[in-house]
């Protein structure tokens, strides 16, 4: 068999079941496999597409997403990709092709160092150098991205490798001497941590994206029932915890609610489970949570004391540790007070917008989409200000029904995204909200959905400008909207043209039938909302400020 | 600060770039970094010596090391007793008038010539930190090092 027949039969095996990809001349070998073998393959537009859509694929599914690339540039467009997934712990498997082994390090045509590029944004990488070596790299490889703290690997193809012939053995067990993540957690730190969470007068949970991969949202609830704590998600965790739930402050940081941020400062507990205490959570530093204690559960060590001195630091998998810290925890804290206290502040400081002038309210158009979908959809994001409005207007109930490029803030993720969001679940509305900004970075991406009858909806917030910047300048840079005003196509025109659905939105009245029409409509629909051209989103935490030294323009 | 950390690692290509390129993009300081293979052919040995502010960065380091897939143990030898050694070359202009002085030298220090010819010699010192700093000021003292290469820091526990 040849290494490009066994790099297929490898994915298979791995239980890979998509590849999002595009062609080139270095893995022609691998095309002329996919031509007749039986495994899905979507082709982008873009490599960047690919790259995405395998992430969305991956964060809508929990499987392994799968993308494919030529060397040089076809490698290069997926690197943003990549490094959005590592940014956010997604399992990937990149592969790309890569000149013959004889000319590695030659500049030859459409070479680049792949790995050398990759290195401090994958979790691994590996250059194949025998195809002897092929089937076992791929299992390794798909072990890696998806155990642990999950993240990308790539593996780089030289076409000789591919077409050279060896025999096809699948290793049906992966052991790395060098890599043992671990699992459970330290059953005398799960006590210590019980004992704490019993004598906590004001605990709250801040939950992240680490309860999502483990799959420890019931145990969540769980725990934060048991012990009536309110429960504060990171952007990453959104879905982790029902939104609607009685406890739940929704989000916290930057653009958080003000009460989840009032809870977060005054708490005297913060049991942090699978977040890392980033710099849009914790704002300054040296100002955060002062009376709290840190109990941090994380399967990455390196994530524990990071910003945040922890007291109680747990190494290990939520879903291993949280049954027995339930167990533990003999006697529930008295919170009652401290609920009556987090209740204040949301009744004092809940999230809010105005009806003013004539143009259309994005905070509206989300309350609608909650009304019609109630939860039951995948929303999917760009970055700015449509992605903060999708995180505070609209109630996530269950993991993996929320995906947007966090870590890495990547503008022209969403729409790819919901691409693979939808390949790996057909049966769920698909939506991405987007900007005017944003949509235009992937756009292309239009064709692959009308091509491949992969309905998303596309929710554009059309204000006329790169809306997040614009508000920096507004509030920093005394109105001076450098380059943030930017034209648009007719994105009902622009939708026509690929064969898809676009309408255009501008009254307040027509927001709900528009939505209705893509949801009834079996294409890819494109919306495009005219939205008033510089509202801002609130609350705000200035960078570099408290977090409970929140701006709120409307307050 | 200065601390003393080992790390085994798997001897295979591009692992060196992937531990500089972890200093590098976190921004830490190695102070010196010594390769070698062990005897398992299949495991590297790294003695790096890092130069960090606090405790805290040194942990952090140790756990970013720990989180490469091709590194299989760190030791961190702040704790831990151990004995480090360092070789240095120099090269010394000398003269046979030098010799005497040279050879005091070497009596309370380390060191010893290995080489001469036309007027150069090369002088090889195996020691600690201080043994090796202690010899270096007193050559310097005299004002001849033309040339000195060094190994960076060995370590092994005890």
């Amino acid at each position: 068999m040849n290494g490009a027949r066994i790099l297929l039969e490898s994915l298979k095996r791995a239980g890979a079941e998509v590849i999002f990809g595009y062609p080139g001349g270095q893995v022609l070998p691998i095309f002329d496999q996919l031509y007749d073998f039986d495994i899905k393959f979507i082709l982008t537009r873009h490599e960047q597409g690919a790259a995405h859509a395998a992430d969305g694929f991956s964060r809508a599914t929990g499987k392994v997403g799968v993308c494919l690339a030529t060397s040089g540039p076809g490698a290069t467009n997926l690197v943003t990709g990549i490094a959005n997934a590592y940014m956010d712990s997604i399992p990937m498997v990149a592969i790309t092709g890569q000149v013959g082994t004889h000319l590695i390090g030659n500049d030859a045509f459409q070479e680049a160092d792949v790995t050398g590029i990759t290195r401090p944004i994958t979790k691994h990488n590996f250059l194949v150098k025998d195809v002897r070596d092929l089937a076992r790299t791929v299992a390794e490889a798909f072990y890696i991205a998806s155990s642990g703290r999950p993240g990308p690997v790539l593996i780089d193809i030289p076409v000789d490798v591919q077409r050279a012939e060896t025999e096809f053995i699948w290793p049906e067990r992966i052991e790395i001497r060098s890599y043992q993540p671990t699992y459970s957690g330290h059953p005398g730190q799960i006590k210590k941590a019980a004992k704490l969470i019993s004598s906590a007068k004001k605990p709250i949970i801040y939950a992240g994206g680490g309860i999502i991969s483990s799959g420890a949202h019931i145990l969540l609830r769980e725990l934060a029932e048991k012990i009536q704590a309110p429960v504060t998600t990171t952007f990453m965790g959104l879905g982790s915890f029902p939104g609607t739930h009685k406890l739940s402050l929704g989000m916290l940081g930057m653009h958080g609610t003000a009460y989840a941020n009032h809870a977060t400062m005054e708490s005297d507990l913060i049991i942090a489970i699978g977040a890392r205490f980033d710099d849009r959570v914790t704002g300054r530093l040296d100002t955060f949570a002062p009376y709290a204690k840190v109990i941090h559960i994380d399967i990455d060590p390196s994530s524990i004391s990071k910003n945040v001195r922890v007291d109680i630091p747990i190494v290990g998998d939520a879903k291993n540790i949280l049954g027995p810290l339930i167990n533990q925890i003999k006697k529930s804290p008295d919170t009652s007070a401290w609920l009556k206290t987090v209740e204040a502040w949301k009744k004092k400081h809940p999230l809010t917008y105005k009806h003013t002038g004539k143009f259309l309210k994005p905070q509206y158009i989300l309350e609608q989409l909650w009304d019609l979908t109630k939860g039951d959809a995948v929303i999917c994001t760009e970055v700015g200000q449509s992605q903060m409005w999708a995180c505070q207007w609209y109630n996530y109930l269950t993991p993996r029904t929320f995906i947007s490029s966090g870590g890495l803030g990547t503008m022209g993720f969403g729409f790819p995204a919901a691409i693979g969001a939808k390949v790996g679940r057909p049966e769920k509305e698909v939506f991405n909200i987007a900007g005017d900004g944003s949509i235009q970075m992937n756009i292309q991406e239009l064709a692959t959905c009308v091509a491949n009858k992969i309905n998303v909806k596309v929710l554009i917030f059309n204000n006329g400008f790169l809306g997040m910047v614009r508000q920096w300048q507004e509030l920093f840079y005394k109105k001076r909207y450098s380059y943030t005003p930017i034209t648009s196509p007719d994105y009902v025109k622009l939708a026509a043209s690929y064969g898809a659905l676009g309408i255009l939105v501008t009254k307040k009245s027509e927001v709900r039938k528009a939505l209705e029409k893509a949801i009834k409509t079996d294409n890819t629909v494109f919306i495009d909302f005219r939205i008033e051209p510089e509202e801002n989103v609130w609350p705000m935490v200035p960078a570099g400020q408290a977090i409970n030294k929140m701006i709120d323009g409307l307050a | 600060m200065r601390h003393t950390i080992s790390v085994l690692v798997e001897n295979k290509f591009g692992v060196l770039a992937r531990i500089a390129g972890l200093f590098s993009a976190r921004g830490y300081n190695i102070a010196s970094l010594a390769v070698s293979e062990t005897m398992d052919p299949t495991i590297s040995y790294m003695t790096m010596v890092v130069e960090v502010k606090d405790e805290d960065v040194l942990e952090q380091i140790k756990k970013q090391l720990n989180k490469l897939i091709d590194v299989i143990t760190v030791t961190d030898f702040t704790k831990r007793e151990h004995i480090d050694r360092e070789l240095v070359l120099a090269k010394i202009n000398y003269a046979a008038k030098d010799k005497a002085k040279l050879e005091g030298i070497f009596d309370k220090f380390v060191g010893k010539i290995i080489h001469h010819k036309e007027g150069t010699a090369i002088i090889e010192a195996v020691g600690d930190t201080q043994q090796i700093k202690l010899l270096l000021d007193e050559l310097s003292k005299f004002g001849i090092i033309k040339e000195l290469v060094r190994t960076g820091k060995l370590a092994i526990s005890n």
